[in-house]
């Protein structure tokens, strides 16, 4: 086995040419190796040294949100938490303050859980993943690359070296909010983010998307039925109702299938309502499962 | 030399430590059994109850869940190197006056991770002490007294 230490995208993926690995902050590899569920790779190659990797920065209509960047820089960047939100509160709900200064949004992303917490905002946000080899560099969709629970479609010698999201329109706000049984070092029982742009009170566009009910994170169909609706209670349980419909939940030790299939369109609900009062120029702080969340008001809004 | 050990230099509390290790050790396992520095514990070994919490760089990392040899160039504080000499750390007094010690396991990374929270946010309310030490889990005091220490210290210091 060999670690190399990289500190440059060209080293990276040098290495990874080669057959070696990345590793970040490690927070689901080695964990995973410890625990026997995966095998630790013969060569690996820490990228967590890569500053060119770390980095949020505009490009165009484009945001580009380095696959390096750690959930909790996520937290305090400033473009993140204004505009792209509902990734904010993802971030904010993953494991502990060690979780999140070393598990990195590219881990979160390439390691295919599809309990993920960032991995719905992404998605409704419209971001593609950015891979790069050695000898070039494409853009999946996250739909096209999450193909099965810690299954994806990139190849092993590709590195997601950014998530690449377009800049949101004005009079727009996402959310991300999930069901949790205590505050930290919780994984998601189910989850959904919502993104919503508003022309005055009706609603111009609407994304949803679950955690934990189904083999990878999805995406909910139809929604354009509610393009012009207003934004109201009405359509909301419209939204919760097509998500309870479209999952396809599991029963494990966290929670049976009824319940989740139940309590993802909870989630849904108030992922597009604080979507919505987000997208009318309110503030709700990030997380939202803090100020408007499981057992809290949902009028507590600031 | 195996092929599966590598040579790496950890720098610990300030001290340069040579070390021969297999590469896929974890950062918690070298720090107790080759550097011989046992104030770290490993409690879960799966990321989740902090008690091998150790700051790298100054902020606060499962020593469990980290490959040792990722950590070669990193700054590593370890609760031994909280108190000077035989003066124990402001956060390690307060948390034996306000009784946040009882059998002591998670103590070491309590410390830690409130080390790390105060160089960050000297004056912390209360929700961000519980947020910073949101990663520690304590089967014994019920936290408020923990919670306490380091409120007293952030009043101290």
């Amino acid at each position: 086995m060999t670690l190399t230490i990289a500190t440059s995208i060209d080293d990276v993926l040098a290495a990874m040419a080669n057959g070696a690995r990345p590793i970040a902050g490690g927070t689901d590899l080695v964990v995973g190796a410890r625990q026997g569920k995966v095998t630790m790779p013969t060569d690996l190659v820490a990228i967590d040294r890569v500053t060119e990797l770390a980095t949020v920065s505009k490009d165009g209509d484009s945001i580009r949100i380095g696959a390096g960047v750690t959930h909790a820089q996520l937290l305090t960047n400033d473009v993140v938490v204004n505009e792209l939100t509902s990734v904010a509160d993802a971030a904010a709900l993953v494991g502990s303050p060690a979780t999140r200064n070393v598990g990195t949004i590219g881990g979160n992303v390439m390691n295919g859980s599809p309990a993920m917490d960032t991995g719905a905002p992404l998605m409704v946000l419209g971001a593609s993943a950015e891979l790069q080899t050695s000898s070039g560099s494409r853009e999946v969709t996250l739909a096209d690359l999450w193909t099965g629970p810690s299954q994806t479609s990139a190849n092993t010698d590709e590195l997601c070296t950014a998530l690449v999201i377009p800049q949101p329109a004005p009079s727009s706000g996402s959310a991300y909010i999930r069901l949790e049984y205590r505050r930290a070092m919780e994984i998601a029982v189910v989850g959904a983010a919502a993104a919503l742009t508003l022309d005055g009170d009706s609603i111009s566009s609407v994304r949803v998307a679950l955690t934990a009910v189904a083999p990878t994170i999805i995406e909910v169909d139809g929604l354009d039925s509610l393009v012009g609706a207003p934004a109201n209670d009405e359509t909301f349980e419209a939204i919760a109702a097509a998500a309870r419909e479209q999952a396809r939940p599991i029963s494990d030790l966290r929670a049976s299938d009824r319940y989740r299939r139940h309590t993802i369109g909870v989630m849904a609900r108030r992922a597009a309502h604080a979507a919505s009062v987000r997208a009318s120029g309110q503030i709700v702080p990030v997380p939202v499962n803090r100020a408007f969340g499981v057992g809290e008001n949902p009028e507590n809004i600031r | 030399m195996s092929t599966n050990e590598q040579a790496v230099t950890l720098e610990v509390n300030g001290i340069a430590y040579p070390v021969q290790v297999p590469m896929d050790s974890n950062l918690s396992g070298v720090l107790r059994n080759t550097v011989g520095l046992t104030g770290t514990k490993e409690g879960c070994d799966d990321c989740e109850c902090g008690a091998c919490m150790v700051l790298l760089d100054g902020q606060p990392v499962n020593s469990c869940s980290y490959l040792a040899v990722q950590a070669e160039g990193r700054a590593i504080t370890t609760v031994e190197g909280l108190a000077d000499g035989d003066e124990l750390h402001a956060l390690q007094r307060n948390i034996l006056a306000a009784g946040g010690v009882q059998c002591g396991f998670c103590t070491p990374g309590m410390l830690m991770s409130a080390r790390a929270l105060l160089d960050r946010t000297p004056n912390p309310t209360d929700d961000e002490i519980r947020i910073g030490l949101s990663g520690n889990l304590c089967r014994c005091t019920g936290y408020a007294k923990i919670i306490a220490a380091v409120r007293e210290t952030a009043v101290q210091l």
